[in-house]
């Protein structure tokens, strides 16, 4: 996972303090097309200067979150205030908001520079000399200087989405919404422009709000990530929490790679718990679980491959060791994944760096091997 | 080679129905009239050889280009064309263009209906068609009852044989082809274009004017030159429809060929026509290709 070196929370998290005001609210906001429901009664607050991914499987209804922000959609129950104001009888063309669309939906008869200008000349009282200094520095901006001149095919897929996002730029929008911005990229640069859309959003303190079926993408850009399902959104956190402390199973599934095991849990003591998920074989330590459960609960303890170590023998410092067969090896380079079969025939996925060749090895396909984690590396999650 | 064979049909189709055609009217444009079949001289008689190919050279002339110069029917035929193609290319696109945008904003499964409704005209002959308008627009006709019914009018209002009838059968007739070319520059405009636009400040009208419009020139011009071309040369609608005050080229032409019998001066008329056309050829055809290259 791409994960840049992230600020210390405590600098940037308006949504943890209670006085902040939102810039954007959707409040119990349902959109209905005939008699199918694409967003399921949703309130979320975003705020200023925010990087907020939507992240969700195809159809979940991101791109309708979107235009209904943008004012292409109107909600059918619910409000959306943008900056205080109720959205509801604003048209998009009034709205202090762009989008960059999934298309781009570049305007072909007309240049780079035309393209970009385009907004700006709409604007009242834009004089010639504001409005060309502005599209220079946004050519400057997405390095497009030398394209100025040409039209959208006849320029690169790159560019192409460079000038849809310097053009959505281009009137400063308080908020701008980018559908899938760079699905049609190929996968360097791909990253390339992340890292470049983050830094955009750094220098010109405009808050963005992307939509993105890819977790990797959502993961590296946003302040905070909204994981969505069916047209509601199932948690909103930071990409490490969202990572590590996945409120649901849906989550945990949908957020990188995972173990995900069931079995009934039992308390041990505060925030400390045992989870029985099988037969004959010690049960699962827990401590530092933030849930409450009750004795005899059915849970899903999920935890992540590179949680777990593989070994030969069962090591003394780890509260939990299952031990179990060798099925699979999957070689990556970097890493190997590890495909353990345990004795009640759960397979557990496990992820170890590859720090010696691998031919130095001293595990193999079907060797007996201990899979060992600490007793805080896991969730445990309501079935 | 193959390709050679594929470039050569359509240029051999060209050779043998246009341009053979042509080099025979340019020839009996620079003949004279005579009363004979065929109706002019100097005919090419190859059993005199090298002679009488001398011959044949030497009785060409160019004594009926000037006779169009000199007779000013002719040139007065030409511009009126000119003016009735103008005008009526002009109305055709202002009745096509919400139509084709009707078209191209209508529900998915409305569209081959609408398609149907457009083609349809050409199922029946284009004759009974512009006979039927007779019927609609003479002094007794569908049209005047129906506005005497209504009271619009107490006197019926003559239409019929009056230029005014000419371009309501122009725009008639070519309706289809003005609609057809930008109905289909319409449908490929891409609706998110619009709403980007409206993303950007734009009011709807302003939306239209500065997206759907320009992007909708290369079906426009099309269209215009798809109409314009052809009536240039209309004959049928003008005698049918039109009164002796209709002067058009094409009429001139048809009375030359079948009533003075004077293929040559014919002829002329009909180069001529045909060179006054090129230049708008060459235009739609360089337009199509900017349209195809645009499109790539
Ligand atoms: N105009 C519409 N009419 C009917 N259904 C729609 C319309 N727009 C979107 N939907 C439906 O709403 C759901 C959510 O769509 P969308 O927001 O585009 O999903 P996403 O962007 O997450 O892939 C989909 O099931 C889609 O079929
Ligand atoms: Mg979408």
């Amino acid at each position: 996972m791409a994960q840049p070196i992230k600020k210390p929370a405590n600098v940037f998290a308006p949504w943890a303090d209670p006085n902040a005001v939102p810039l954007i609210q959707f409040k119990n906001v349902t959109k209905r097309y005939g008699t199918f429901t694409a967003i399921d009664d949703q309130t979320i607050d975003i705020y200023e200067r925010e990087f907020f991914a939507l992240l969700g499987p195809s159809g979940c209804g991101k791109t309708t979150m979107m235009r209904m922000l943008a004012g292409f959609e109107t909600p059918t129950e619910g409000t959306i205030t943008i900056g205080g104001k109720d959205m509801a009888d604003v048209p998009p063309n009034k709205r202090a908001v762009n989008m960059m669309f999934q298309s781009y939906a570049l305007f072909p008869h007309l240049s780079v520079w035309d393209n970009i200008a385009f907004g700006l000349k709409r604007e009242a009282n834009m004089d010639k000399e504001r409005l060309n200094a502005r599209v220079e520095e946004m050519l400057r901006l997405t390095r497009l200087e030398q394209f100025a001149k040409r039209k959208p095919h006849q320029i690169s897929g790159g560019q192409r989405q460079r000038v849809a996002l310097a053009r959505s730029l281009a009137k400063a929008p308080k908020l701008l919404l980018l559908d899938e911005p760079l699905g049609a990229l190929d996968k360097k640069l791909r990253e390339e422009t992340q890292f470049e859309l983050m830094d955009i959003q750094e220098k010109t303190g405009t808050t963005f709000v992307i939509v993105t079926h890819d977790q990797e993408e959502a993961m590296t850009v946003a302040s905070r990530v909204a994981v969505m399902d069916h047209g509601k959104i199932i948690q909103v956190d930071t990409p490490p929490r969202i990572y590590e402390a996945p409120g649901s199973v849906y989550v945990a599934d949908f957020i990188g790679d995972v173990n995900l095991i069931k079995g009934t849990i039992r308390k041990t003591g505060p925030e400390a718990y045992q989870i029985q998920y099988a037969d004959n074989v010690p049960p699962i330590e827990v401590t530092e679980c933030a849930r409450e459960f009750s004795d005899g609960d059915k849970v899903t303890f999920a935890i992540r491959p590179e949680k777990l170590l593989v070994s030969e023998t069962a090591p003394q410092d780890r509260a939990n060791a299952m031990e179990g067969k060798i099925i699979d090896i999957g070689y990556l380079g970097n890493i190997s994944t590890y495909h353990v079969e345990l004795p009640n025939g759960q397979m557990i996925k496990a992820a170890m760096t590859n720090a010696t060749r691998i031919d130095r090895r001293s595990f193999t396909w079907d060797d007996t091997v201990w899979v060992s984690f600490r007793s805080s590396a896991g969730v445990v999650l309501p079935e | 080679m193959r390709r050679a064979a594929l470039i050569l049909l359509p240029y051999s189709w060209l050779f043998a129905f246009f341009l053979i055609p042509f080099l025979i009217v340019l020839k009996i444009s620079v003949s004279d009239p005579a009363l004979a079949i065929p109706p002019y001289t100097p005919l090419l008689d190859l059993s005199e050889g090298w002679a009488g190919v001398k011959a044949f050279f030497a009785g060409l002339d160019f004594d009926n280009f000037k006779f169009l110069a000199s007779d000013n029917l002719y040139w007065k035929a030409y511009l009126s064309s000119l003016q009735i193609a103008v005008t009526s290319t002009f109305l055709a696109l202002c009745v096509a263009y919400p139509i084709a945008y009707g078209m191209a904003r209508a529900p998915d499964e409305w569209r081959p209906t609408l398609m149907m409704l457009v083609i349809l005209p050409f199922w029946s002959s284009f004759l009974i068609r512009v006979y039927s308008w007779k019927a609609i627009l003479a002094q007794e006709g569908l049209l005047n009852q129906f506005l005497l019914w209504i009271g619009v009018i107490d006197t019926p209002l003559t239409i019929l044989n009056t230029t005014t009838a000419v371009y309501i059968g122009i725009v008639y007739t070519y309706l289809p082809f003005m609609i057809l070319p930008i109905y289909a520059a319409l449908d490929r405009l891409d609706t998110s274009l619009l709403e980007a636009a409206e993303d950007l400040g734009c009011t709807r009208l302003q939306a239209f004017w500065l997206v759907t419009f320009p992007l909708s020139r290369g079906g426009i011009i099309a269209g215009c030159f798809l109409v314009f071309i052809p009536v240039m040369g209309e004959f049928v609608i003008p005698e049918l429809l039109g009164g002796s005050g209709t002067l058009m080229i094409g009429k001139v032409l048809w009375e030359e060929f079948f009533s003075n019998r004077d293929w040559p001066v014919a002829s002329a008329v009909a180069v001529i026509l045909l060179l006054l056309l090129i230049v708008p050829i060459i235009l739609y055809l360089r337009n199509e290709q900017k349209q195809r290259e645009a499109g790539a």
